[in-house]
């Protein structure tokens, strides 16, 4: 069946039952690329278990961060809960005013990830507090009709699914018959609670998850999209009925908490009783992925360097989302594993040594094809050399004992760069980053000891005050007796040796103060420019080739130490044997699929067919393309050099101009006239192409003129 | 920054500190060169010596900031290894900046000049050159031994050109000769006839051409940096003058003075069938790279991703394949967003009814999404891939439209590829849509021809056949009774009598009763209403209200269609 048709957009596929296959399974198609099909079941299980691992990971992570925020939450809730139900002074107070209780929610700019923190607030309040909650979006409310058709479509479904099946039928009925109104909004609640009330001793469950008499929670997902009209009739009706209805207001605000004022005047907003409640910040947010995908050693998976600059530089210029992070990070994996054969290997340690044991012989040259295996190959001497080039097995044991390397360099690399980010986050201007997201993508980068920014930090380090220093020395002991590694016992001990020297040092800097004072007094007594000099240029030679006193000297002993570790276990990942096999590290593919660019690809295409259609008559130079380019990119040359109108006739014959250039010069004078047609038929293609990519529109200004969309360009 | 001069000095000498701005040192270094190289040559050569050090100074500085524009992207991680990736050197803003005033003869001047260009270098030899491309005028002109004949006329073309417009012309004095041209093209009205003849008579001879390419380059080249700084700062002035006028400075000429006629659809499409497709080869090579991303494409939409093709060229043939080679055992929905009457409502209908089998309507398409919504997550097992041609056509790209249909994408067994092809598709996404759809974005050039895709598209220079709204005449009327048939040619011919009156305004009411009577096809005014009723639900005619609160009748078909229609009916009868 075709599906192209003059009467009809859309074609419906449906194969016979038989023929449909069940349920597709994706393993099938994770294999399906090329040859290397025997291991693509264990690495698309791998894959999956992986990154469910890391979803799972992330969610723990957002949970946590949102606890403070519906603790917050709830602590509001109760106390207008508590108010409402002893009926207090304030309550009255405020019911006097018509005052409805309002937490504005400021979630920040980044809308992709509000609907998680919805999904929470509102399960949070659900299991906790009250069953009554309703989430509008302004798209389902475009007037107030539709705003309480919706919130009582919402309210009294959740009082179905709390209660007993059996009033199922009464409620879809009436939920169709009544008439949406706060009215019977409120009969609804009287006689929910009423129910809810007599049965709460039956019913253990109502009366432990939610409160007496719960209230009725409206969420507004987006409240800057909410026509302002709808929002004023809204709060207005809501505060004339509010001391019959326990009634709360959350409002999702992205941008200030100043919009609510913008949107609403005084006499609506001073119906609203408003309490702020910031929710938590997107960088604090995304610090904390990190730290716990990447900066750890939980995962075999890692990101290069590259990668990563790739995803955070679409967070802090695109989007400020941790749900795209997440959605790159789980693209990195996806990527990985299809396209990486020897990414089986990828897996925790535990299963290491089967799944090494069981490579098959494709894999093991797989392996030996490698950049990095081969760099190790001959480093090797020689007889070595060609037992890990022929003998497999020779060559699984090695491979093992690397992999197990590259997992005990990636925890270690992980102590010492937290170590380092201890001295380097609190120097001045911080030089390598203020974040340690910055600090890692610098050491994956290349050898960061090479870099000048760490030579400057250096430099600074050089320079910290004692108590600043024992106090990061401290905090480095912790990080290293936290971590998992075997290796740094030493470091630690060398470490506590630093701060008991750090103590003894106390007396001596007594002493030395005394002599800087003394050389300090002997400058004050000089006046005149001649001994001011002489003596400047003393203290000169003297500074030069005087001993550091005891505290500068440690000073220098730590610095140096950390040097040191830092030049050991630093390494970037791509100089690790190995490496390919855990680190991914194409950044290009990630970046082409996230943050494309189609604009470039249609300008490339337009302008420099030959980067596409590699044909030799194709190849120019510079700016200007051939005349035997394709039509859509002559007329494209041809329409930048007009002005906003184009007229078409001087258009065709400029283009025939350049095709008949094009053309070979055999064409007889019977063809010309088919010739002609031709040509003005590929110009008319052209043309209509151009308009189709929103180059061109056609223009009633004159006759036979076409209005150019586009500027720029050459 | 500080020196020291002469370390035998004083002890004042020796501690004196200056600070020097680093503008007087590069002053200082290029005064070095330039004594440099006034010990190797002689004088004259200075000034200009020091000119092309400030020139290379500005380079500097020019590239120092193309840098810095590219360290953004840069940093985003381009990457030049990967042959399909996007041009690498473009940067955004040359891509599509601000609108810059253009002289309307540049188009040819280009022409001529993309024309020339190879045959330079393959071809030296001018002589054989094409005699055809005498038949256009700008080539022609610039023949040398005509000029003489030329410049008379020029001076005639000037004459009849609005004073303004002269004024404009006299401006720029190294266009002289394209102006000309351009004065002839606006004049054209009295000079058309001058100008055949003066082709016919340059039909037979070579075409030089290059004389006026030949002053530009050399000061082109050498200037093109300072142009280009000066460009630069008066981008702003140029934007406003660009702005500034209304009136747009194209030539008058018309496609009705061409000597071909329109093309209709048919012919169009015949003669492009018989055009050879370029670089078939190489196209074909750029499709294979593709197909073979087939299987990760299905790889990714199972894993929740959804896939949106970007790129020049068709990519319906590419899907086509897909959906052939991959989809052909599991329910899928094609949707051409290129159809002119696609809509939302129509897409949402095929899933409830063809997909799901539901029988029923729905009140709003917020209401049936809701339903679909909530079988496909009741059923784990329906699944539904959806092809989606040209996501960003005139009837989806709406706001509306969008939402729903990220919504739809949003479900989870719902698997959506899709195309887009406008250069400002991207921007119909917000964030919020963005995160719905879950895109992956793949670059597939394909440089096929949009056959499809433009063929329903009312194009400029298609000649509107009417076969469509002919068929459509001869059809309803067939259904009709012998009398309204008659009642339809009487309004027919009417209107055909009166082709050549651009003002009619229609036939009214009145008198065509009368006309109707008198040709026994109605008996009151009464049946006459009900049969115009019947026409005009089938949309054959059209009323309206004149100024005096008559009724005009009108059918709204262009006349040749209507003569077409004629004639068919009298072979019929």
């Amino acid at each position: 069946m075709s599906t192209c048709s003059v009467s009809k957009g859309c074609f419906v596929f449906k194969p016979s039952a038989k023929k449909r296959k069940l349920s597709q399974s994706t393993a099938h198609d994770f294999g399906i690329r090329n040859d290397d099909s025997e291991d693509t079941e264990l690495r698309f299980v791998t894959c999956q278990s992986l990154w469910n691992q890391i979803k799972s990971e992330t969610e723990k992570v957002q949970e946590d961060l949102n606890k403070q925020l519906l603790d917050n939450l709830m602590n509001f809730l109760s106390r207008f809960h508590s108010e409402f139900q002893e009926k207090t002074a304030e309550w009255t107070c405020r019911m006097k005013f018509r005052e409805i209780p309002t937490a504005a929610l400021v979630l920040g700019v980044n809308v992709t990830d509000h609907e998680l923190t919805f999904k929470s607030v509102s399960d949070f309040l659900q299991n906790n507090i009250t069953p009554y909650i309703a989430l509008l979006e302004a798209k389902d409310c475009p007037g107030v009709k539709n705003l309480m058709q919706k919130l009582m479509g919402q309210l009294m479904n959740c009082y179905v699914d709390v209660d007993s099946l059996e009033d199922e039928d009464y409620v879809q009925v009436s939920q169709n018959r009544i008439r949406c109104s706060m009215s019977s909004l409120i009969k609804w609640y009287e006689s929910v609670t009423k129910k809810t009330d007599s049965e709460a001793p039956s019913k253990k469950r109502t009366t432990s998850a939610h409160w007496q008499s719960p209230p009725v929670v409206v969420i507004f997902k987006d409240m800057e999209s909410f026509t302002t009209k709808v929002l004023q009739d809204f709060i207005v009706i809501c505060s004339q009925h509010i001391h019959e209805l326990p009634l709360v207001l959350i409002f999702g605000i992205a941008t200030s908490p100043m919009i609510i004022h913008r949107l609403l005047p005084h006499s609506v907003s001073s119906l609203l009783c408003i309490e702020l409640f910031q929710s938590l910040s997107c960088k604090d947010h995304l610090s904390t992925i990190i730290d716990k995908l990447l900066l750890t050693a939980q995962f075999p998976f890692k990101l290069g360097e590259k990668v990563l600059q790739v995803l955070i530089n679409i967070f802090l210029y695109h989007d400020f989302s941790v749900q795209n992070f997440i959605k790159g990070f789980q693209l990195c994996i996806v990527e990985h594993f299809y396209s990486q054969p020897l990414s089986v290997l990828c897996c925790q340690l535990v299963d290491l040594q089967k799944r090494v044991h069981s490579l098959s012989h494709d894999q093991c040259e797989n392996i030996r094809r490698l950049p990095s295996f081969r760099r190790y190959v001959e480093e090797q001497e020689s007889g070595k050399q060609v037992a890990l080039l022929t003998t497999d097995n020779f060559l699984k044991e090695e491979i093992q004992k690397l992999l197990e390397d590259l997992h005990v360099y990636h925890e270690n690399y992980v102590s010492i760069l937290r170590c380092l980010h201890v001295f380097t986050s609190s120097l001045p201007k911080y030089p390598l980053g203020k974040q340690i997201r910055e600090l890692h993508c610098a050491c994956l980068e290349n050898q960061v000891w090479e870099t000048e920014e760490y030579e400057s930090s250096l430099q600074l380090a050089r320079m910290l005050n004692k108590s600043d220093l024992v106090t990061m020395l401290q905090q480095c002991m912790e990080i290293l007796l936290s971590s998992s590694g075997k290796e740094f016992d030493k470091t630690v001990e060398k470490l506590k040796k630093f701060l008991t020297e750090f103590q003894n040092l106390e007396a001596e800097a007594f002493q030395e103060q005394d002599v800087s004072i003394s050389s300090q007094k002997e400058l004050q007594k000089k006046t005149d420019l001649y001994h001011l000099q002489k003596t400047l240029l003393e203290l000169k030679e003297s500074r030069r080739t005087k001993k550091l006193t005891k505290f500068e000297m440690l000073r220098f002993e730590v610095v140096d130490y950390i040097d040191s570790l830092v030049r050991k276990y630093l390494v970037p990942a791509d100089r690790r044997t190995l490496h390919e096999i855990l680190y991914f590290n194409t950044a290009a593919v990630l970046r082409g699929h996230l943050n494309a660019a189609p604009r470039t690809a249609l300008h490339t295409a337009l302008n420099n067919p030959h980067w596409y259609l590699k044909n030799q008559a194709l190849k120019c130079d510079g700016g200007s393309i051939s005349n035997k380019a394709p039509d859509i990119c002559i007329v494209y040359k041809l329409h930048l050099e007009c002005g906003r109108l184009i007229n078409l006739v001087d258009w065709l014959e400029a283009f025939s101009t350049v095709v008949m250039a094009g053309e070979e010069p055999n064409a007889d004078t019977a063809s010309s006239d088919q010739m002609d047609d031709i040509i003005h038929a590929r110009f008319i293609r052209a043309v209509s192409e151009l308009e189709l990519l929103g180059f061109i529109k056609p223009s009633k200004q004159k006759t036979d003129h076409v209005a150019r969309l586009t500027w720029g360009g050459c | 920054m500080s020196r020291s001069e002469g370390s035998g000095g004083g002890r004042r000498r020796v501690l004196q500190v200056k600070f020097v701005p680093d503008e007087e040192v590069l002053k200082h270094i290029a005064d070095d060169t330039g004594i440099k190289v006034r010990k190797d040559k002689p004088q004259p050569s200075i000034s200009l010596k020091r000119f092309v050090k400030k020139l290379e100074n500005i380079s500097d500085d020019e590239a120092q900031e193309i840098l810095e524009e590219k360290n953004y992207v840069a940093t985003l991680g381009i990457s030049t290894q990967d042959p399909m990736g996007n041009g690498t050197s473009v940067s955004g803003g040359e891509v599509y900046s601000f609108q810059t005033p253009k002289r309307s003869s540049k188009m040819a001047e280009l022409a001529s000049e993309l024309a020339h260009t190879p045959e330079q270098s393959v071809a030296p030899d001018h002589s054989k050159g094409p005699g055809k491309t005498a038949k256009t005028p700008q080539s022609s002109k610039h023949s040398s031994s005509n000029k003489e004949q030329l410049r008379s006329k020029k001076k005639e073309f000037v004459s009849t050109t609005p004073y303004r417009l002269r004024k404009r012309l006299a401006a720029p004095d190294s266009y002289l000769e394209s102006e000309s041209e351009y004065s002839a093209s606006c004049s054209e009205e009295e000079d058309e006839e001058d100008q055949q003849e003066v082709s016919t008579v340059l039909s037979g001879q070579k075409t030089p051409a290059k004389t006026k390419a030949a002053p530009t380059p050399p000061p082109r080249n050498s200037l093109a940096k300072k142009n280009k700084e000066e460009k630069m700062s008066n981008l702003m002035e140029e934007y406003f003058e660009a702005h500034s006028s209304s009136k747009v400075l194209t030539s008058d000429r018309t496609l009705q003075k061409l000597r071909k006629r329109r093309l209709n659809q048919e012919t169009l499409r015949d003669l492009l069938t018989k055009a050879p497709l370029a670089y078939a080869a190489e196209i074909k090579e750029l499709n294979q790279q593709h197909e073979s991303l087939f299987s990760k494409w299905m790889l990714q939409l199972h894993l929740g991703f959804n896939i949106v093709l970007y790129g020049l060229g068709s990519k319906r043939d590419l899907l086509e394949k897909f959906r052939t080679s991959l989809l052909q055992d599991s329910v899928h929905l094609v949707v051409n967003g290129y159809f002119p009457s696609i809509t939302v409502r129509s897409i949402l209908n095929s899933i409830t009814e063809e997909v799901l089998d539901h029988i029923g309507t729905f009140r709003s398409p917020l209401d049936q999404l809701e339903f679909i919504t909530k079988r496909f997550k009741e059923d784990s097992s329906l699944e539904l891939y959806v092809l989606i041609h040209n996501l960003d056509s005139q009837m989806l790209r709406g706001e509306r439209s969008q939402q729903i249909l990220a919504q739809l994408s949003s479900l989870p067994s719902i698997y959506l590829i899709a195309s887009i092809d406008h250069i400002n598709a991207p921007l119909m996404w917000d964030q919020a849509k963005l995160s719905l759809y879950n895109w992956l974005w793949y670059e597939t050039t394909t440089f096929s021809p949009y056959v499809e895709e433009t063929s329903y598209e009312n194009s400029l220079l298609v000649q509107q056949s009417g076969s469509l709204a002919l068929s459509s005449l001869t059809h309803v009327l067939r259904s009709l009774t012998p009398n309204a048939r008659g009642i339809f040619r009487l309004l027919a011919q009417y209107q055909l009598e009166k082709k050549d009156n651009p003002s009619y305004p229609g036939l009214s009411f009145q008198d065509f009763y009368q006309q109707c009577r008198e040709a026994f096809l109605v008996n009151s005014d009464l049946t006459l209403r009900a049969q115009l009723t019947e026409f005009r639900d089938h949309k054959l005619i059209r009323t309206k209200r004149g100024a005096d609160g008559v009724e005009y009748l009108l059918i709204p078909v262009d006349d040749s269609t209507l003569t077409d229609f004629l004639e068919n009916q009298d072979e019929d009868a």
